[in-house]
């Protein structure tokens, strides 16, 4: 059974349809790369499954539970819409850090005040504190951090602050972790830095949904790329074929506009 | 000169009694229109049609009016016109009547201050901690605040020095505070009458004092640039 089932999205902004009957499945352990450009729809999509945008219609299921059903019952209340939230982690293309906290902190502020809310937290305070901490930590060397922890955003490069931002995302141990564009903000060395600890979070198989520019990066990590258009996904499918074979001529066409820079 | 050296002891004392009634005024309206102000704020900002356009209509109203007028209807309305005196008479009811003006109106201009800060602070913050399966009330209190309060220190700073010189405009219904104080030998008071330089000396408290509040306000604003 696929670990995310996305069926038949469409969502409207005012009389535009962004997003147009959109289906796709992914497997425990995989990495799916969305391309496509500007104003295709890419970015929405991503927002759909984080609970950032309501979809029209369509279906959301992840490990076999329904999370959003557009025909489905009443809307959800806010604790109901949090719960199923926690399915999906989402890094943005501009970070969004808390600037007030450390790195650490960063990655360490919503699993505190989930914990917060355990009857148990009040007695075990020390220990579940400590071990958040513990966690935090650990996510941050491996997002190669380890001297940065007590760091303020604003002391950070932007390739810093990303990782960060991914660690923030993993400490809450979503099924799938999303990322906007991660790169598209950086320059290209301090690109290079995420997307290794992305290719890493890849090799350790952890199930991703990437909206990226990096074609290349695709190829090598995703084993499925969808090519979205005008909210339409216009081709899915193997790497290779999607990005070296493409059947339609807009996928070519797009293509070719990144390999000629 | 010599005149003046003989009363000083007698005007300090009297000043020093109006100015602890000023102070008074100003810490209970701080007290008061920093969370009235937030209330209203929220309010303006809210969804419900109704509510925003009625906050926006009352914030329209007491800003576009002088607080001068405003401290006057709210003292002798309620006697003059409704023959119901809820104030009471005496220093105590003056102070109370005051204390409601200034709040109110204080309110009403912080509040347009508070919507700057938390319409300043970006969209994504809010965002990001809703992924992150923080609730609203979380995301205020842990995320948007902090970064709401280091946005508004400079202007709130502004409008705080302006209370500070604002609660003379309470001479208006006789409340004894510092201009009161000083008037009062210009009339004859404790033996002294006919003297204009206590009324003239008072602007020496508001000074010293706003030099203070200064100092203070500069000390927070450094303390949280520590974030960016």
């Amino acid at each position: 059974m696929p670990i995310l089932e996305v069926s038949h999205i469409r969502k409207y902004f005012g009389q535009t349809e962004v997003l147009k009957d959109i289906s796709f499945s992914l497997e425990q352990g995989q990495a799916l790369s969305i391309i496509g450009s500007s104003g295709s729809g890419k970015t929405t999509l991503l927002r759909c499954l984080n609970f950032l945008e309501r979809p029209d219609e369509g279906s959301i299921r992840v490990n076999g539970e329904t999370l959003f059903d557009a025909g489905g019952q009443k809307a959800l209340s806010e604790s109901e819409i949090r719960k199923r939230r926690l399915h999906f982690g989402l890094v943005f293309q501009a970070f969004h850090l808390f600037p007030q906290y450390t790195a650490l902190e960063n990655v360490m502020l919503a699993k505190e005040l989930l914990a917060k809310e355990l009857p148990s937290y009040k007695e075990d305070k020390k220990r579940i504190q400590a071990e958040i901490r513990e966690q935090a930590k650990e996510l941050l060397s491996q997002m190669g951090l380890s001297d940065r922890m007590e760091n303020y955003p604003h002391q950070l490069s932007g390739g810093q602050c990303q990782r960060v931002a991914i660690a923030r995302a993993l400490a809450l141990s979503p099924d799938i972790l999303c990322f906007d564009e991660p790169t598209s903000a950086l320059d290209p060395e301090l690109t290079g830095e995420v997307l290794k600890v992305m290719r890493e979070l890849a090799d350790q198989n952890t199930t991703m949904i990437i909206v990226t520019h990096e074609m290349a990066f695709a190829r090598d990590v995703a084993s499925q790329v969808i090519f979205m258009d005008d909210g339409y996904i216009l081709e899915q499918g193997d790497p290779h074929q999607v990005l070296e074979h493409p059947k339609e001529e807009r996928t070519r066409q797009f293509l070719i506009r990144f390999t000629n820079g | 000169m010599e005149q003046i050296a003989e009363q000083l002891p007698i005007v300090v004392h009297s000043l020093n009694i109006g100015f602890l009634q000023t102070l008074k005024l100003f810490f209970i309206t701080l007290a008061g229109a920093f969370p009235l102000g937030l209330v209203i704020a929220f309010g303006s900002m809210s969804r419900f049609r109704p509510l925003s356009y009625l906050t926006k209509t009352i914030v329209w109203i007491v800003r576009g009016t002088p607080l001068m007028i405003q401290l006057l209807i709210v003292y002798y309305f309620p006697g003059l016109v409704l023959h119901n005196p809820v104030w009471g008479g005496g220093e105590t009811g003056r102070f109370a009547a005051a204390s409601v003006s200034f709040i109110l109106n204080y309110a009403c201009y912080f509040s347009e201050i508070y919507r700057g800060g938390i319409q300043g602070v970006p969209i994504g913050q809010e965002e990001a901690g809703l992924v992150l399966g923080m609730t609203k009330r979380q995301i205020f209190f842990h995320v948007t605040l902090l970064q709401m309060i280091k946005r508004i220190v400079p202007p709130m700073s502004n409008e705080i020095i302006t209370l500070v010189k604002d609660t003379s405009l309470a001479r208006i219904i006789a409340l004894q505070e510092i201009i009161w104080a000083g008037q009062a030998f210009m009339k004859g008071s404790q033996g002294i009458s006919g003297a204009i330089w206590p009324l003239f000396f008072t602007a020496v408290y508001y000074l010293i004092c706003n030099g203070a509040l200064t100092i203070l306000l500069d000390r927070l604003e450094k303390k949280l640039d520590y974030f960016k």
